[in-house]
């Protein structure tokens, strides 16, 4: 199907992108079979319609040739078997809200689409456990789930239009990750259509986990190593209280000491999330909440359990955030309140488009000590560039998403961006800490795999894609590096990869 | 890759484009979407259309046969408008669209010609709507239109959607309707196009209602049809046109506030300002005037209302329209009135702000989206225990009696005035 690029002879992961005759002239016949499978109108193959699927949350574009919405697992099985069969590659895809280019069709092919396998069949309140399917968007589980005074925990800032499916793929965060864990904590069991069609179901609905937890090498492989078409997760209780509170600060460095000094305290709050000052300012120009113009940080932290605990604990935090330098502190316990001082957060990052019509979103982890002193680099990053870079941060997890702002029309401006974000995850990587928090590597961060992984590492993680899937080809051309970093990994040996010629 | 059909040099592009750019295909309008809920589909997504958009602009596309049904399809509900955190003003960019597609001759035949002569010939003259009004009756009267209905296909559909026409029309007999004693402000009421035949009770109430609440409202005779449904279609140099025509008739009333009872007419007149900002004549009067209108829960909200006193003893559930919640951002006036009243028991609908489906002219443009929107509601209507469902577009309201009706449900659908008249006559 594909033109191999002259890295293959080591490493099947490395494609050039252009497609092969072969599939120009066969897509006709391909597309009738895969309206066999899906029905008619189940499969997008127009190239006008085509350009809608060519994104995700990234800025990086990939166009599939066929698009198709499968609406079982047996239909999802049955079109994996047949790309299998031609060595066509196949995108699986959620809501396509992803930050790292995991849903898009780097090699072309077939993109999966689950938007509408999108049912939640069975929650048990008994158990605390939920039976979805991989479409269901994370809110709607949740919405759900309340009706039994349930939720589920894992809250990525897109939860109300990203899917489990996708959350479970990528491994997603979000801000009150801190207290629960991502989503890999959530996540019992998973029904899985291997890239032959094979089914299997792995875990179960019960917590305890026999054997290799196979369910943990799954959640979070973007992708690549099967399609979920069901997943039992588990569902938390409602807490019987929750407060937010958002305090302004002057400065990052006064906002980081008061979030060390929470941690150091013992307390753990469900969220401890962090905006600098550019943020706050698209934010405020977007929405208009009435944050002061001069805030050089907001710290949003959120407590929750029981009653008594949380009056106490949101006291202690209060105080401490006064001690640490805070300008202003509101703090709310009603959820329609709560939910206002959430707002900005929440759509921070879209907010960031009103100030330029691209941004690059880094995902950089490192430890809770040196959040000021990288901000600090980050900020000569962004002078050196001439580029703006707004920060929103997990700071309680040490995650930060610096953003880099730019404008793709100008000349250049895009390669400055990701110029700019390599260095950052350098500098993330320097101070001990790491790639990615919760947005995964797929495409964006392919290349700085070396940063934090050597050869035998990545080629152990490459012996596990090889056992579920030997081809390659699901979402083939993410996690791992290609291109001219492909060189760093030219003596793996791989073991189980598809001979020459599966591609073509 | 097929190469791209339908090319054409000469095609023009959607203007707006400093707004295209503000996408920054984040994904979060997904869910708010009525099309792409109900879809699934990318294509039908408020991200998907300014991908499609920003395609065109930079020709990467042209504006094809594959193209514009997903353009036609969106319901311009501008619940995505609510959603972006980029503030995106879909609604705008959806508009230059249409505009296009409706410049450009892109349409069906048949359907531009009804679109032409609607937007052209029929609803700038109120006196031409009256007279279609009153033919309508008549078939309706006669059961001819009964009949009609039960012809299978499109003609059948047609009638099934037609709103009944029994009431009185809205045909006040005097410009002028005074309070006793002092009135506290002087407002101009905007009649509209269809509101006044389908729902001529319901203007009656609103005018009530405010001479109760110490107004003098002027009924200008010379206003015409605020042009929204002309805008929404592509017809953007008519609507201009009606635009400038009630603002001169508003303009010379001399009035404190322009009082809409639809919520669609409302949007568009809030927006006369932005839609003549470069007329030479107008921009400045238009800037001034727009500023003046007000959705009429809006207007009452902020006076001391008269608070009513008749004990209605009814549960009520309310639909959002869109043009006022999404376009207006208007929720919570229209609640609080309902409020007010006493005996009212207001449940909440689930998804009240989600779109019903009738959209101006959607519904008889894209049945069959629009039926499954309808469909929808008309479900989560029938979850709610109540005798009346409120809403303040006359669109909405014939959408839901249709779908509530054909359902054998009992429910009314009210105008908020409607029952605020009530109470204040018990």
């Amino acid at each position: 199907m594909l033109h191999k690029c002259k890295f293959i002879k080591q490493s099947n992961i490395c494609f050039s992108l252009i497609p092969s005759q072969e599939w120009v002239l066969n897509t006709h016949k391909l597309i009738n079979e895969l309206e066999g499978i899906v029905g008619k109108s189940s499969v997008i193959h127009h190239p006008d319609d085509l350009l809608v699927f060519a994104y995700d949350g990234l800025v990086d574009t990939g166009t599939p040739q066929a698009v198709v919405f499968p609406t079982s697992t047996e239909q999802v099985s049955k079109v994996l078997t047949l790309a299998n069969s031609r060595n066509i590659p196949v995108t699986p895809r959620g809501a396509g809200t992803g930050l790292s280019g995991g849903a898009i069709a780097h090699a072309g092919g077939i993109e999966l689409s689950l938007t509408r396998m999108s049912s939640i069949l069975e929650i048990d309140p008994e158990n605390r456990t939920a039976l979805v399917e991989p479409g269901v968007v994370n809110l709607d589980l949740s919405t759900a789930a309340s009706a039994h005074g349930l939720y589920f925990a894992p809250d990525p800032s897109s939860q109300r239009a990203c899917t489990i499916g996708g959350n479970v793929a990528e491994n997603s965060g979000g801000p009150h990750c801190l207290k629960y864990g991502v989503t890999t904590n959530h996540v019992l069991a998973l029904e899985v259509v291997l890239e032959d069609g094979s089914v299997l179901w792995l875990g179960d609905a019960y917590r305890g986990r026999p054997g290799y937890d196979l369910v943990g090498a799954l959640v979070g492989s973007e992708g690549m190593l099967g399609v979920f078409t069901k997943a039992i997760v588990s569902l938390l209780p409602s807490p019987e209280s929750v407060r937010t509170l958002l305090a302004v600060f002057s400065d990052i460095d006064l906002a980081s000491n008061a979030v060390s000094k929470v941690i150091a305290s013992g307390l753990i709050p469900t969220a401890m999330e962090m905006m600098d000052a550019l943020t706050i300012r698209a934010v405020e120009k977007a929405m208009n909440f009435g944050y002061p113009k001069d805030a050089g940080a907001i710290l949003l932290i959120e407590v929750d359990g029981l009653e008594v605990e949380v009056i106490d604990a949101m006291e202690q935090i209060i105080e401490m955030c006064y001690d640490s330098g805070a300008a202003a502190v509101k703090h709310a316990s009603e959820s329609k309140d709560r939910e206002m001082l959430w707002a900005g957060r929440k759509g921070a990052l879209g907010a960031l488009g009103a100030l330029a019509p691209n941004y690059y979103l880094v995902d950089g982890v490192v430890p809770r000590s040196k959040l000021t002193d990288v901000l600090q680099k980050v900020s000569e990053i962004g002078e050196q560039y001439g580029l703006p870079i707004a920060n929103v941060l997990h700071a309680g997890d040490g995650n930060l998403h610096p953003l880099i702002v730019f404008d793709e029309r100008q000349k250049g401006k895009k390669e400055q961006a990701m110029e700019a974000g390599a260095k950052i995850v350098e500098i993330c990587v320097n101070a001990g800490g790491t790639l990615t928090g919760e947005h995964g590597v797929g495409l964006e961060k392919k290349d700085f795999m070396p940063l934090v992984f050597n050869e035998e590492d990545i080629s152990l993680m490459m012996k596990l894609k090889d056992t579920f899937a030997p081809t390659g080809l699901l979402n083939p051309g993410k996690m791992f590096p290609d291109g001219s970093s492909c060189a760093d990994f030219r003596q793996i040996n791989i073991t189980g990869t598809a001979g020459l010629g599966s591609w073509i | 890759m097929q190469p791209l059909v339908f090319a054409d040099n000469l095609i023009k592009k959607p203007t707006e484009n400093e707004d295209l750019y503000k996408c920054v295909h984040c994904g979060l309008c997904l869910s708010s979407c009525p099309t792409y809920l109900v879809t699934g589909l990318e294509t039908e997504s408020p991200r998907g259309r300014i991908a499609l958009m920003k395609a065109v602009h930079e020709d990467r596309a042209v504006l094809s046969k594959q193209i514009i049904p997903h353009m036609e399809l969106c319901l311009q509900c501008r619940a995505c408008e609510v959603a972006c955190p980029s503030g995106v003003p879909f609604g705008r960019l959806m508009e230059a669209t249409r505009e296009q597609i409706y410049v450009q001759k892109k349409e069906p035949f048949l359907r531009r010609l009804i679109l032409k002569i609607v937007f052209h010939h029929a609803l700038p003259y109120p006196r031409r709507l009256y007279f279609i009004g009153r033919l309508l009756r008549i078939f309706q009267r006669l059961r001819i239109s009964q009949i009609m209905r039960k012809i299978p296909g499109k003609i059948g559909q047609l009638h099934a959607q037609l709103p009944s026409l029994n009431g009185d029309f809205f045909r006040p007999s005097k410009e002028s309707f005074r309070p006793k004693g002092q009135a506290k402000s002087r407002v101009g009421l905007l009649s509209g196009c269809v509101m006044p035949m389908t729902h001529g009770s319901t203007m009656e109430a609103v005018v009530r209602v405010l001479v109760r609440n110490k107004c003098e409202v002027v009924v200008p005779e010379a206003q015409v049809c605020c042009g929204a449904l002309n805008l929404h279609g592509g017809d953007k140099e008519q609507a201009k046109e009606m635009a400038r025509r009630n603002l001169k008739v508003f303009y010379e009333a001399n009035i404190d506030a322009i009082i809409v009872a639809s919520a669609g007419c409302g949007s568009t007149m809030k927006e006369y300002g932005d839609l003549l900002k470069n007329d030479s004549e107008y921009a400045e009067i238009a800037q001034v005037m727009s500023e003046k209108v007000k959705d009429i829960s809006e207007f009452l909200v902020e006076l001391p209302l008269d608070p009513p006193e008749g004990n209605l003893g009814i549960s009520v559930t309310y639909q959002d329209p869109c043009h006022l919640a999404h376009a207006q951002r208007i929720t919570d006036a229209p609640r609080k009135l309902l409020r007010s009243i006493p005996g009212v028991n207001l449940i909440e609908l689930n998804s009240a702000n989600t779109c019903c489906g009738a959209a101006g002219l959607y519904s008889t443009l894209q049945p069959k989206m629009s039926q499954e929107l309808q469909r929808k509601k008309v479900e989560s209507v029938l979850q709610v225990d109540c005798e009346v469902m409120a809403t303040g577009n006359p669109g909405c309201a014939i959408q839901l009696e249709n779908g509530l009706e054909s359902a054998g449900s009992t429910i009314q659908v009210k105008h908020v005035i409607d029952l605020l008249d009530q109470s204040y006559n018990v």
